[in-house]
């Protein structure tokens, strides 16, 4: 068994360990002494071998085993044992070991021991690692040497109770007289002890903070005897006497004038003394007066004094330590909503300060900066914060970016102010913006009709210069799909006008599908920008339907859906391709809270062909007869009419956001949705019998097509159910029903039923319409049929 | 306060004192942490960070970090000569104390925190009466050796 060596030489041994491998060993070899010593009974070098154990311990390797012998140290009858066993059981034992049970009853011996500095030791373990079983044991121990003579126990007692108090709650009560007693003590170890104890109470128990107002004016004596004291070697620090107990005599009166109005008035006068006389030219004096500036703003001080604490922290702004500034304003951001006036005054020093180099400094400077935006500094604020935004260190990137979002929504001058100043967010710290700041972008874009021009022009050019920024590239590619002609004409009243060809847009469109930077959401913008130009521009189609399938195979199973559905588009239904792709309607603010936003304008447009497939597939038909019946009707016309499928065109109708389509989520979602504006066209009203008027509305949309809008309504005092229209028109005359908004008609006109048919008349013969009405009222089926000759506004 | 820690310019941890009940897993993640905020601070910086819910106040003696953790409610300002307070202390003891004088004697380095704070909070505000009830112990620990030996 190797000797055991002291522990300075193992130090040695280990620091002279010249790798990692090396130290390992020679710990393994000391602990291997170790555990054997430990086995033996009794030998003078215990107290070495646990101290050997403790220093491993807090190199990081594993010292359990040493519990047992902390534990047996203690109980040793020597001092210097037990002073290291004490230590060990700090370091080695917590309230979560078994061993620190076994260890309760020698703190209990030891708190009685003749020897003080026994005495201590089991306190400071106490105070240390005391569980609560361990508190509710010995508190009463400790309350009587509270109360014993001798001032060394008795402050270390006060801190052993305050250790109590916060384990057991409910002990406080037993500590209350003894912490009343210790505040007449002379001694500031003592008296510092006593404040902690009775700060602690306070906090814990309303009953009594009430009791312990009472000893505000003991105090404020207390204070007053310190501030104005002459010099005391033992207790000064820089002039400051004795600092860290005004510190916490002021945070005691903190709490005691909290809401109470007789107590803040005792300490008025002290305070204010404390704020005035103590020298603020090092840190101690500046730590007092952080500490009474607080209380003062705390407490309900009064008006004159609120300003004295403002002006300190005023100060402590140009203070170029750069600690007291960053603590200036951490207090600052605690009043900014109560004295917002004062801190407004210091709003240049505080902008100031976002400037500096530090780190802490300008975190603490960006929040406070935030909090005093208001309207009337708007515009100045936003530059100054726009240019912290771009040099600031990555961390508070995404909190800056927000924040000045978030003020540009509340305060912003004006729409292009803030259209620009998102603009410039992006470009900036694009990256670390929040998902929603696209959707909301585009809500503003499109509410902002005015600007459309200029808005579309400005982000192309951004998207010229970057597309690294994929927020900015989602909104720009979205603009230029949805504005790209206004793009395309080239002139804009708010910015120089530039010269862009279809080429330079498409060029640009699928440099951003084809970046290796560009998300996935990214090429779906830019995919559907790309497909809605095809509506929006006139010679590159050709150059669209073959970037559009080329995605039809693409690995990207979002892109292929969407790249195949618009290839459907081209193909099949090239006819619906403008009323599918037109102006977005304006988004209003509520349905993006229902609807997640810009997301759901894309699938909508995915889902309607998708939907048209299926249609097709599921197609009632209409029972012949009553086609039939239409037609027999009409006899000796001279050109057979063509029976309509009303069925046929309500597939199609699922697609378009034109007025008449289908109700429910659609028209939810695009709820304020105006017509595209058009030159009135006269309502001419075509039926009106028992109280169900039908009226049309006749529009021209291109050569040879033309809409014709029924609505129907009904003032009838019974509801209508099953309410359907069908129309016939002459052969060469091509005919579509989209699907009626309703298929009922509540009575006395609640709700009007409109539906619309697109007519196609290529050989320009004369148009007729037959229409059929039939509906359900009270029970009985009506069917009534009308033929409509002249269409005005033709 | 919640904890004090005491590290090299290695990062080399040379005391670790905890206020409040630690798990081993927690307070190796804390010193990493720590660690790791305060060594690649620039001189002349402020010498307050925040970390989680803590405030964190750090100070460099010559090769050592003294680094505390503090609560919502504690003074940085006064953390800042608390840590200064016990330096001196160490000072007074160890006459001009270096890293190593901690190294060696690092048990005597945690007596005398022990007399200077407990429970996270000052103990005793004088500079005397630590250093006196040092001595005295440090006698009575001899005293005790020798009637044994």
């Amino acid at each position: 068994m190797s000797p055991s060596v002291p522990l300075q030489e193992m130090i040695r041994a280990i620091r002279s360990a010249r790798t990692q491998c090396e130290e390992r060993g020679v710990i393994q070899r000391e602990c291997a002494a170790i555990r054997a010593q430990f086995r033996q009974t009794d030998n003078g070098g215990r107290s070495h071998n646990l101290a050997k154990l403790l220093y491993v311990h807090m190199l990081g390797y594993p010292a359990h085993f040493g519990q047992m012998e902390c534990v047996r140290m203690i109980a040793s009858p020597r001092y210097s044992e037990k002073r290291v066993g004490y230590l060990g059981a700090m370091m080695l034992l917590d309230e979560k070991q078994d061993a620190s049970l076994l260890i309760t009853n020698s703190i209990k011996n030891d708190l009685s021991h003749s020897n003080q500095y026994v005495q201590s030791l089991a306190l400071c373990t106490l105070a240390c690692m005391g569980s609560a079983e361990m508190c509710r044991d010995l508190a009463p121990e400790i309350d009587r040497l509270l109360r014993s003579s001798n001032s060394y126990i008795k402050k270390k007692a006060a801190l052993c109770a305050v250790h109590i108090v916060r384990k057991v709650h409910e002990l406080g009560e037993l500590f209350v007289p003894s912490a009343r007693s210790l505040l007449s003590e002379k001694n500031h170890g003592v008296l510092h002890g006593a404040v902690v104890l009775i700060t602690e109470l306070c906090e814990r128990s309303p009953e009594t903070l009430e009791r312990f107002r009472k000893a505000v004016p003991d105090l404020v004596q207390i204070m007053k005897g310190l501030v104005i004291s002459g010099y005391s070697p033992d207790h000064d620090v820089a002039g400051v006497s004795d600092p860290f107990l005004q510190v916490r005599i002021l945070r005691l009166l903190r709490i005691l004038g909290r809401n109470n109005e007789a107590a803040s008035d005792a300490m008025n006068d002290l305070l204010a003394q404390v704020a005035t006389n103590t020298d603020s030219t090092k840190t101690v004096g500046n730590a007092v007066l952080y500490e009474t500036v607080l209380s003062v703003l705390d407490i309900k001080s009064e008006s004159g004094l609120r300003v004295l604490a403002v002006n300190i922290l005023g100060r402590f702004l140009l203070n170029n330590d750069r600690n007291i500034r960053y603590i200036a304003m951490t207090s600052l951001q605690k009043i900014v909503s109560t004295d917002h006036n004062a801190v407004q005054r210091h709003r240049g020093t505080i902008v100031d300060c976002l400037k500096d180099q530090d780190a802490s400094v300008k975190r603490r400077a960006l929040e406070l900066s935030l909090a005093l935006v208001s309207a009337s500094n708007i515009r100045s604020m936003m530059k100054e914060l726009l240019i912290f935004l771009s040099s600031c260190p990555p961390e508070l990137r995404a909190h800056a970016a927000s924040g000045i979002f978030n003020a540009a929504e509340r305060y912003a001058p004006s729409k292009r102010w803030h259209i620009d100043t998102i603009l410039h967010v992006l470009t900036t710290a694009g990256g670390d913006v929040r998902d929603e700041t696209v959707p909301n972008l585009i809500q503003l874009i499109t509410n902002t009709s005015e600007l459309h021009c200029y808005t579309v022009h400005k982000l192309y050019r951004a998207l010229l210069t970057d597309i690294s920024q994929q927020p900015l590239v989602q909104v720009a590619c979205w603009c230029i799909g949805e504005y790209g002609d206004l793009l395309l004409k080239g002139e804009c009243q708010e910015t120089e006008a530039v010269q862009v060809t279809e080429d330079d847009v498409l060029d640009a469109l699928e440099i951003v599908l084809q970046s290796h930077m560009s998300t996935p959401t990214t090429r779906g913008f830019a995919l559907t920008a790309t497909m809605k130009l095809s509506t929006r521009i006139t010679d590159n189609v050709d150059r669209i339907r073959s970037i559009v399938s080329i995605y039809g195979s693409c690995i990207d199973v979002e892109l292929q859906q969407r790249a195949v559905e618009y290839n459907a588009l081209f193909k099949k239904y090239d006819h619906m391709r403008a009323a599918v792709l037109e102006r977005m309607p304006v988004i209003q603010k509520n349905s993006l809270g229902q609807t997640n936003g810009e997301l759901s304008e894309e699938p909508i447009k995915e889902s309607q062909p998708g939907k048209v497939k299926q249609e097709e597939m599921a197609l009632p038909q209409q029972p012949a007869g009553q086609v039939c019946d239409l037609l027999d009707l009409l006899g000796g016309s001279q050109e057979p009419l063509q029976p309509s499928s009303s069925v046929g065109g309500s597939a199609s109708a699922q697609l378009t956001a034109a007025p008449a389509s289908a109700g429910g989520d659609l028209l939810d979602l695009l709820g304020g949705f105006e017509p595209t504006p058009l030159v009135p066209a006269p309502t001419v009203t075509v039926y009106e019998k028992n109280g169900v008027t039908l009226t049309l509305i006749c529009e021209r949309q291109s050569e040879s097509g033309l809409t014709v809008t029924l609505t129907a309504s009904n003032s009838t005092d019974s509801d209508i159910s099953s309410f359907t229209l069908q129309a016939a028109v002459p052969k060469s005359v091509q005919l579509q029903m989209r699907a009626p908004s309703r298929d009922s008609l509540p009575a006395h006109g609640g709700a009007k039923l409109t539906q619309l048919v697109v007519l196609n008349n290529p050989n320009k013969v004369n148009l007729k319409m037959r229409i059929r009405v039939s509906y359900t009222c009270q029970g009985s089926v009506v069917q009534d049929t009308v033929q409509v000759d002249s269409f005005p506004g033709l | 306060m919640r904890f004090l820690l005491l590290f090299s310019r290695q990062g080399k941890l040379r005391l670790q004192k905890w206020f409040v009940p630690t798990s081993e897993r927690e307070k190796k993640k804390v010193i990493r942490d720590m660690i790791m905020l305060v060594l690649p601070r620039q001189p002349r910086t402020c010498n307050f960070l925040q970390w989680k819910d803590l405030k964190i106040v750090y100070k460099r003696y010559a090769s050592l970090y003294f680094c505390a953790g503090l609560e919502e409610h504690d003074n940085e300002l006064l953390a800042l000569e608390v840590l200064h307070r016990y330096v001196e202390l160490l000072d007074k003891y160890f006459g001009n104390v270096c890293e190593l004088d901690i190294i060696f004697n690092f048990e005597k380095a945690y007596f005398i925190l022990d007399e200077f704070l407990m429970g996270g909070e000052v103990l005793e505000t004088s500079k005397f009466a630590v250093n006196v009830s040092m001595e005295q112990a440090d006698t009575l620990q001899e005293s005790f050796k020798v009637s044994y030996h």
